[in-house]
């Protein structure tokens, strides 16, 4: 081993990239070797980095292991697994100085495609796994576990806790557990006999606790087995197509009649996003609880649909699981930049219902909480997630549930109610909230009747191009979204620990820089009170928040700000008053980013106050 | 008394389209089983052009009702945009219905019906809605098997944005302006055919003895029933050289065999001799049966069916009547195998796993 000076010497506290390709069996790996440091009570936070491919292109995999529990993307690496020649330049190039470059070693390579400032640990994976398998696809898939086990002895991963989980995840082929283990052993002795432990290090920690590590799209969909959607209608597409597959695999376990092994759920994969929307129309107006799951082009085709939900007033949930857009953008990367679109989603007049899930605990309560907004309010309601919460495992809050908890299927009238005389009008608003009463199709033989149309109508349904009819209805669309504020989910507060003069508002994928960049920002001795927001339209906490600070800074992912813009239109506030802070080129915000951002405003802003105090 | 309904579609009041009905029932009215008199099927006053052919669907929607003794609010009519999709405010007053999207109505209807599988889906729509916007929804939603009676209405004309020819117009034949089609017409028929739909039907709303046997075999259908009704546009597609007109559809109507719509109370009586009619048994009991048949047709048989209406477009033949049905087929809940409970009456008991699990599956998550 070549000894380097200088280097990296961190214990829980560092990245590792691993770059594989596409369709080598390198994820299954990679995965363990994240939930090994977890299992060892490290918090660590993994994010795959994927070109837009199926097979035989460059693929990346980034875990950071932060034991104070950072679980934001931290940028850069320490230590680069390269396992692909096509992109080892630039790999290579990536690593921090003073970090370690991990490689098969069976090919030699040039000396200048090292580096003098990086340890180099080859481990000649190709000539081990030929040595000791035959079948080339199993020379290839124990070739990873082979790394894992090097990449275990280097750092100081707990051999017993690899064992267990390979045991976990081959419980049902257990013949396959003993040439893994092989595997893994080959590549743990060889590391042993080659090189001394490294500097980065894992060691045992208690500092996960009862968090659970689970994509965002697994949760939403648990979150809508849980709220009681019935039926899914969807149409593939990167990054939501995952949710979709999981809401099949968790209603195969948890929604079969156990006497009759029917099913209570129905999934259409339908033929493109507009059927999928229809269905969802279909349903929701029917009273199954409904929802379809997307990413920006699906929207983009949904918005005829969207708009008559919302004029003829029925549920529909919608999850978008963001990516870089316009048009195919950059599908297999993140973004939050649907925001304004979904507010405003259809041709005329419309405001939609947003919610805005930080991490997968939140995707799973939003989500269920969708379908009672959709209900209580009988409007679309989109849940925004993005590829960064959707498509990535993340260490979370478990899931909850409260048993007592019923589902709010909002106002609908009954047959005994209209058979007891209830008046009924269907846009009549009765209680003063915006929101009328419904009947669902088939309840009653004479009454409660009514047909449901994307023309203007009176308040009984009716056909009707008077303008006072349209207008009364349309103000009171508007009334509805104004009573939605007090139902969603309130903002989330994270105050300085000393007065700050300084605001900060972010929302969704962000939270986890932001998180970290807090912290940062407060030992810097720059102190900035954060507030997250959840919902759309905005809570006038929001309001005040902005109006108890100097300046307050936006957050987002995006390039148009669309955040500050959904801000500016709602409270009717001067644009100066919110400073955008954008990051938008497809990968997750860090709080790096963050920090260095807000500082420069911050002085900006302290400068100018300062050439202005001199000049009064 | 309220006006009179406009002849035309272009309204004379802007803020009307749709006429209320004066409720008188008359005590002596006949009730049928189901307990109810056939204004109870009848919907608002059209404001469709006077003589316009979707006025006698709607009509034969009514007595077709009527006769099968259908809780008029156990059928939810739903359409989409265009002259044939205002008809359901036409009848069935007493029914939900859903004035959608245009040529939406395949999935607002497959949504409706994943969520209740009890009522009776009426989905109506026109030859613009289906064959030209919406013709993928119509394919996939024949594709799916979903049990519904999806009817066009077919004009080959575009009647509310004033006589634009649809894409069943077919190739050569004249717009009122004297415009000539020259695209080839879309098949609607010979498609759904094709799809895998399990009931396939033509018919011409000039044809109410032929038409109504043929609706009601459709709503006793369990699965796909396709009707496509010739419907002439009075306004904009009636004149010499449209092949979509009364005269020209008279003239060339090759109706297929007589059918009758016997109910599952009736008693079955035969009276004509065996090998002139054909019996098809659906699995509500009730029995059609078709008299007359002509050489070279089945209707349990879907290649013939296919051949038997290419061979007689060729001829320059409007084939009428029903093509092919599959009493046995299975329809969409069928296929996902779902609970035969509607979906909108299920609670939390059925449908939420409850705390206990999500413990279960927090673990396995750690």
């Amino acid at each position: 081993m070549d000894q380097v000076l200088m280097s990296i010497n961190a214990t829980n506290d560092f990245v590792v990239k691993f770059a594989n390709v596409n369709g080598s069996g390198s994820a299954s790996a990679n995965e363990l070797f994240a939930k090994c440091i977890l299992r060892m009570g490290v918090p660590v936070s993994p994010r795959n980095i994927f070109p837009s491919n199926i097979q035989g292109l460059p693929t990346w995999y980034e875990v950071r292991v932060s034991e104070v529990g950072w679980l934001g993307r931290r940028g850069g690496y320490d230590l680069m697994v390269a396992m692909n020649p096509q992109t080892w330049d630039a790999d290579v190039a990536g690593i921090a100085p003073g970090g370690y470059l991990f490689y098969d070693s069976s090919k030699p390579l040039p000396k200048a495609k090292f580096r003098d400032d990086v340890t180099t640990l080859g481990v000649p994976l190709t000539d081990i796994a030929n040595q000791n398998w035959d079948d080339p696809r199993q020379r290839q898939l124990f070739k990873n576990v082979m790394y894992l086990g090097a990449l275990s002895a280097l750092m100081g991963i707990e051999r017993d806790v690899i064992v267990q989980l390979i045991g976990e995840q081959y419980k049902r082929k257990p013949a396959l557990l003993e040439p893994n283990l092989h595997a893994l052993d080959l590549g743990r002795a060889y590391a042993e006999q080659h090189f001394g432990p490294i500097g980065l290090r894992v060691e045992r920690r208690d500092a996960v606790g009862k968090r659970i590590f689970v994509d965002g799209n697994s949760a939403a969909a648990l979150g809508l087995v849980y709220g009681g959607a019935t039926v899914c209608a969807w149409y593939p597409i990167t990054p939501s197509s995952s949710l979709a597959e999981a809401f099949e695999k968790y209603c195969a376990k948890l929604r079969v009649d156990p006497e009759t092994g029917k099913h209570r759920y129905a999934i259409v994969q339908a033929e493109d996003e507009i059927a999928s929307i229809g269905i969802v129309t279909g349903a929701g107006w029917n009273g199954a609880r409904a929802f379809t799951t997307t990413s920006g082009p699906g929207i983009s085709l949904m918005n005829e649909f969207i708009g008559l939900a919302y004029f003829a007033e029925i549920p529909v949930t919608v999850v978008d699981v963001q990516r870089g857009g316009p048009s195919t953008g950059m599908p297999t990367r993140t973004q939050q930049s649907d925001v304004l679109f979904c507010a405003h989603a259809s041709h005329g007049d419309t405001n939609h219902v947003l919610l805005f899930p930080e991490d997968p605990h939140e995707c799973f309560e939003f989500a269920a909480a969708a379908l009672d907004l959709a209900d209580r309010l009988q409007t679309p309601v989109f849940l925004l997630s993005d590829l960064d919460i959707g498509m990535n495992q993340r260490l979370c809050e478990p899931f909850a549930w409260d048993e007592a908890r019923q589902y709010d299927r909002g106002k609908v009238l009954t047959a005994e109610q209209l058979e007891a005389g209830a008046a009924f009008g269907r846009y009549r608003d009765v209680d003063g909230d915006g929101i009328p009463y419904r009947t669902y199709p088939g309840t009653h033989p004479t009454r409660g009747s009514f047909f449901t149309r994307g023309t203007s109508k009176n308040a009984d349904a009716k056909y009707s191009e008077k303008g006072e009819d349209y207008v009364q209805n349309m103000q009171r669309l508007q009334r509805k979204l104004e009573t939605a504020k007090a139902l969603l989910p309130q903002p989330v507060l994270h105050r300085a620990a000393k007065p700050a003069k300084h605001g900060v508002l972010y929302f969704g994928s962000t939270a986890p820089a932001m998180n970290e960049a807090i912290a940062k920002l407060d030992a810097d001795g720059m102190p900035i009170d954060a507030l997250r927001v959840r919902g759309y339209p905005f809570a006038d906490s929001v309001l005040a928040f902005i109006d108890q600070h100097q300046q307050v800074l936006v957050v987002e992912q995006n390039r148009d700000a669309q955040l500050r813009a959904l801000l500016i239109e709602q409270f009717e506030i001067d644009p100066a008053r919110l400073v955008p802070i954008l990051h938008y080129d497809g990968t997750p915000i860090t709080a790096r980013f963050i920090v260095r951002a807000i500082g420069e405003r911050v002085h900006a802003a302290e400068g100018a106050r300062l050439r202005d105090d001199k000049v009064a | 008394m309220p006006p009179k309904a406009p002849d035309c579609v272009t309204t004379r009041w802007h803020e009307m389209t749709y006429l209320p009905k004066p409720r008188l029932h008359h005590p002596s009215l006949q009730r049928n089983a189901a307990g109810f008199i056939r204004r109870d099927y009848e919907g608002a006053v059209s404001t469709l052009c006077a003589g316009c052919g979707h006025d006698s669907i709607s009509a034969a929607i009514i007595q077709a009702c009527w006769e099968l003794d259908i809780e008029p609010h156990r059928v939810a009519k739903i359409s989409g945009i265009g002259c044939s999709s205002k008809t359901p405010t036409y009848f069935l007053s007493a029914s939900h219905g859903f004035n959608a999207v245009h040529g939406r109505m395949p999935s607002v209807l497959t949504g409706a019906n994943l969520a209740n599988r009890e009522l009776l889906y009426l989905g109506v729509s026109g030859d613009g809605d289906s064959a030209s916007i919406g013709i993928g929804q119509f394919v996939h939603s024949i594709r799916r098997g979903v049990d519904m009676v999806y009817i066009v209405e077919n004009n080959g004309v575009y009647g509310l944005t004033k006589g634009q020819f649809s894409a069943t117009a077919d190739q050569g034949s004249k717009s009122k302006k004297g415009a000539i089609n020259t695209d080839a017409p879309v098949d609607m028929v010979g498609m759904a055919l094709q799809l895998g739909a399990s009931f396939v039907a033509s018919s011409f709303s000039g044809d109410k003895a032929q038409l109504v046997p043929l609706l009601k075999a459709a709503m006793t259908h369990k699965g796909a029933a396709f009707l496509d009704v010739i419907s002439p546009c009075v306004t904009f597609n009636n004149h010499e050289g449209s092949t979509k007109s009364y005269d020209y559809v008279r003239e060339h109507n090759h109706a297929l065999c007589r059918m009758d719509f016997i109910s599952s109370h009736a008693e079955i009586t035969v009276d004509y001799a065996p090998g002139e009619v054909r019996e098809v048994h659906q699995h509500d009991g009730s029995v059609l049966r078709l008299r007359k048949l002509p050489e070279g047709h089945d209707s349990g048989d879907r290649v013939g069916a296919m051949n038997y209406l290419h061979a007689c477009q060729a001829r320059g033949e409007i084939v009428t009547g029903l093509l092919y049905v599959d009493p046995d087929a299975a329809d969409l809940h069928a296929h996902l195998d779902t609970t035969p409970v509607a979906f909108n009456t299920l609670g939390e008991g059925e449908l939420c796993p409850g705390a206990a699990t999500l413990e279960a599956i927090n673990a396995d998550l750690r």
